[in-house]
């Protein structure tokens, strides 16, 4: 009797919660392992340029003399490379989806600390070679 | 002979989740020839693997796909290992084995949902829907992403699946199951949907094998080829055949991929019984000097990639051959002859992902 059988089904469902979310007012189903988007801690950050480098999409822009870190939020499609590559763990993944944005908007700068001052950076030097 | 007219058919049509046009040729409401044309989403991703190194592009082959992302990146990570020469772990065989099921098990509840939408059947489609969002959840909690997972990598997998957690997806699977049990009965016993379905969009065997079908189209028509059979990532260790349906109209095709969604979690549990504790990668050295082709079985049929490197970090080509662009022959065979009205049916039945044919 598969007419009884979807008519349950639909009875069910009239009568049970619903199934989806409503968002905005209650928050979205996270997981700790959800990439949400990448978050950088400034401290950590020695401009070595591997998450640059990493990058499939070129999204993140590294600049060595003025201690700048940057990622277009737009171009990122959150796969985690940069934050695999990352040799002082300063790039990590926040589990919230990053909001909505117009196609201008979306570039995220920070001033980063730069290498310690004992190294020279050795990994930017090569870097800089190779391009 | 009566008058003839074309009809165009998409690309934008309600049933149709991605754009491809069909012009039709009718002879009053009976369909006698058929003229696709594809090329609406070209995104020129085969092109980029020059401007990319080969590890990164993973993530683009992965991006091939919104559906059966996981299946692209495993194809092309396979490719650059048996250039290379890499042996993955046996742990990340296995896991590659249990995600390519998730994959196939949400992406034919997708399809299932899209064929009841395609058909008026409303309540069957949310219901369909609601099922894939149990599969998207448990996709999302081990690799991180809902559709796109990024979890192959060249030389492994990136995330690993703890012992606890799989014996909690193995226990959610069970009420999956039942869920999907309660659900397909409607697809299969139901007389409005049998009446839909029956004798709709014939493909003999021969015309299957001909027009080169694959996936579930070639074997709702009884051609039993299953790319899992050559036993790629951990599928020689498992146990199960390819399912096979003879009759060759819509109601086979959509019977094949019911019982597929059962033989996928019958495959997850025999794989989390049999995966073996142990490393999930291995560092890789050096660039790929050489060619491959690459075969693996999508939700919709076989998909082929080719990959040729020269020894630079950038590969020279990628080519890929996904399994809608060789089932869009099959599609007009079947289409010609049949009514209009069931025309929006057999353009589904095929499972088209556009946006996978055109890369």
């Amino acid at each position: 009797m598969t007419i009884l059988k979807m008519a349950s089904t639909a009875i069910k469902s009239l009568f049970s919660r619903p199934a989806t979310l409503m968002y905005p007012v209650r928050p979205a189903k996270r997981t700790t392992t959800t990439r949400g988007h990448i978050v950088i801690d400034p401290a950590n950050c020695i401009t070595c340029r591997s998450c640059q480098r990493k990058c499939p999409t070129g999204a993140i822009c590294v600049e060595v003399k003025e201690k700048t870190w940057q990622i277009d939020r737009m171009r990122c499609v959150i796969c985690n490379s940069c934050g695999d590559v990352c040799p002082t763990k300063c790039l990590s993944m926040d589990p919230a989806y990053p909001a909505a944005l117009t196609a201008r908007g979306g570039v995220y700068k920070v001033a980063v600390a730069g290498p310690k001052k004992k190294e020279p950076a050795p990994v930017a030097k090569e870097s800089l070679k190779t391009e | 002979m009566s008058k003839q007219i074309i009809i165009p058919f998409g690309p934008q049509h309600p049933v149709l989740p991605e754009p491809i046009h069909l012009d039709l040729v009718l002879e009053d409401e009976t369909v006698v020839d058929v003229l696709p044309s594809i090329g609406y989403v070209h995104r020129g991703l085969e092109k980029l693997v020059e401007k990319r190194e080969f590890t990164e592009y993973t993530f683009i082959a992965e991006r091939i796909c919104g559906i059966c992302s996981f299946i692209h990146s495993l194809a092309y990570v396979q490719g650059v290992e048996q250039i290379m020469g890499i042996e993955v772990p046996e742990r990340a065989h296995y896991l590659r084995t249990i995600w390519s099921e998730y994959s196939r098990l949400h992406s034919h509840l997708l399809w299932l949902g899209c064929f009841a939408d395609g058909m008026g059947f409303e309540n069957l489609f949310m219901n369909s829907w609601r099922i894939r969002e149990h599969i998207l959840d448990e996709l999302e909690a081990t690799t991180g992403g809902r559709v796109i997972q990024s979890a192959c990598k060249v030389g492994g997998v990136r995330k690993d699946i703890s012992a606890e957690q799989l014996d909690g997806m193995l226990l959610r699977l069970k009420d999956i199951k039942k869920d999907i049990r309660t659900i397909t009965s409607v697809f299969l016993d139901d007389s409005s949907v049998k009446h839909r379905l029956k004798k709709v969009g014939m493909l003999s065997k021969q015309d299957a094998y001909d027009c080169g079908a694959v996936g579930p189209t070639a074997r709702g028509s009884g051609v039993a080829i299953d790319l899992r059979e050559t036993g790629y990532a951990a599928y020689g260790k498992l146990n199960f055949k390819p399912i096979v349906a003879p009759e060759g109209d819509c109601y086979a095709r959509c019977n094949v991929r019911i019982q597929e969604l059962f033989s996928s979690i019958d495959i997850i549990e025999q794989a989390a019984k049999k995966i073996t504790e142990g490393p999930i990668d291995v560092k890789i050295t050096g660039a790929p000097n050489g060619e491959y082709f690459s075969r693996v079985e999508q939700p919709r049929g076989e998909l082929v990639h080719y990959v040729k490197g020269n020894g630079k970090k950038n590969l020279v080509r990628s080519r890929v051959r996904t399994p809608t662009f060789t089932n869009i022959p099959p599609l007009v065979m079947m289409l010609k002859g049949c009514q209009l009205a069931d025309v929006p049916v057999i353009v589904l039945s095929i499972d088209p992902c556009i946006s996978c044919t055109e890369r």
